[in-house]
């Protein structure tokens, strides 16, 4: 069986991947990620998952270009130049300006 | 090739990465499997020329960090099987075709440690053409292996300390000890500049093409020669190798390695090829009741 191996390497961290080991049973698994994964000292705590267990989600649907929640959804450079010149030509020039 | 494998081979020389799941091209998955396999075997293999110093090792420090390395070797040895695995080749079907040569290992671990003195210079000078090799798989277009080559770099690049103390704590010794490291030097210089192999030009090395590899042989050698011959002349070493000298377009030139020795070793013909492959043979089926317990209990 398959178990993926999750490592934290500094407390607060996230957990990152680290890799697989094969194992018949849990605690080989166990056993296997402490010596591939733990014995330097180089993580300071581990997960241990079956394989099975770990669902990849990677189709993320965007029928409606949901640009709003996004940065890239906001190019205000254009807008702020003309906002700008609007500004330039004084009092007037902002009077004149559409609501 | 057809279109959707163009479409890939594009795509990963355009710098692209590959995941286990996704679709690949059979000779794609044929060309990793190869090479990664030989990889596995050659952490595997790489530990039994340095195993047989552990007995005879000078100090208890050293036999510690002999046993470590060897632990460490073996350890990449699996992690490397299961990325071959994760690609459709059991790790069992991988240490058949080893025993029984069908696969291929690295050339330098076909040869005998003679001294304490071949000790140092494996673990100074081998771990480090191997890990500009493996430095350069960082950038391997399969993302499983270049990911798992991250953490293999990382204790490789301890053990060139462990290589490179040992030989400095014998050139600080005697007269007999600084013969030991020449003497080691002299036999491993040669398979060392066959270990990156022949200067085929990457355009032309399907390892390359595929972007399995990022770097060319020749550039390999290249870039082992820019870093360590400088650091084996320092301390007083002589390379055996008359020729041998930097150009002033920064081009270092050579006595053309033995190509054919390169053949023939990898092969299966080295001097030590046949006993390495007993010795795994052997203790493989000795140890052949301990997994069927294991996994029965474990069941």
């Amino acid at each position: 069986m398959i178990y993926e191996v999750f490592r934290q390497e500094r407390k607060g961290q996230a957990f990152a991947h680290a890799g697989s080991v094969e194992a018949p049973n849990e605690e080989f698994a166990e056993a296997y990620a402490r010596e591939q994964y733990g014995r330097r000292g180089e993580s300071t705590a581990l997960w241990v998952a079956p394989r099975d267990a770990v669902h990849e989600i990677d189709d993320f649907a965007d029928e409606l270009r949901k640009n709003y929640h996004r940065v890239d959804g906001y190019p205000l450079k254009e807008k702020l130049g003309k906002a700008r010149e609007l500004a330039a030509k004084g009092p007037r020039g902002l009077s004149a300006g559409a609501g | 090739m057809d279109a959707k494998e163009q479409e890939f081979l594009d795509y990963v020389q355009g710098g692209g990465q590959v995941e286990t799941e996704d679709w690949m091209p059979d000779e794609y998955r044929a060309k990793l499997i190869k090479f990664i396999e030989m990889h596995g075997n050659s952490e595997l293999m790489g530990v039994l020329p340095e195993r047989e110093w552990i007995l005879r090792a000078p100090t208890l420090q050293r036999k510690l960090a002999l046993t470590a390395k060897v632990q460490d070797e073996v350890g990449h040895s699996q992690l490397i099987y299961r990325v071959v695995e994760d690609l459709g080749k059991p790790r069992e079907r991988c240490l058949d075709d080893l025993i029984s040569g069908k696969s291929k290992f690295h050339n330098v671990f076909h040869y005998p440690t003679k001294t304490w003195g071949d000790v140092g210079v494996i673990a100074w000078l081998v771990d480090a053409a191997a890990i500009i090799s493996q430095k350069a798989l960082l950038k391997c277009s399969y993302a499983p292996y270049a990911r798992i080559m991250k953490k293999i770099c990382w204790e490789e690049s301890f053990h060139i300390l462990h290589g490179r103390d040992v030989v400095l704590t014998m050139m600080l010794g005697t007269d007999e000890q600084r013969e030991l490291v020449q003497e080691a030097l002299d036999r491993w210089w040669g398979p060392l500049m066959q270990f990156h192999g022949n200067p085929i030009s990457r355009e032309e090395d399907p390892m390359y093409v595929w972007r399995i590899k990022s770097q060319g042989n020749e550039e390999a050698r290249q870039q082992f020669l820019d870093g360590y011959v400088p650091q084996i002349w320092e301390l007083g070493l002589t390379v055996p190798d008359p020729k041998l000298r930097k150009n002033e377009d920064d081009v270092w030139k050579y006595s053309e390695p033995d190509w054919d020795e390169l053949k023939r070793v990898v092969t299966g013909h080295g001097p030590k090829t046949a006993e390495r492959l007993e010795l795994r043979r052997t203790s493989r089926e000795e140890t052949a009741w301990v997994r069927r317990a294991v996994l029965a209990e474990a069941a």
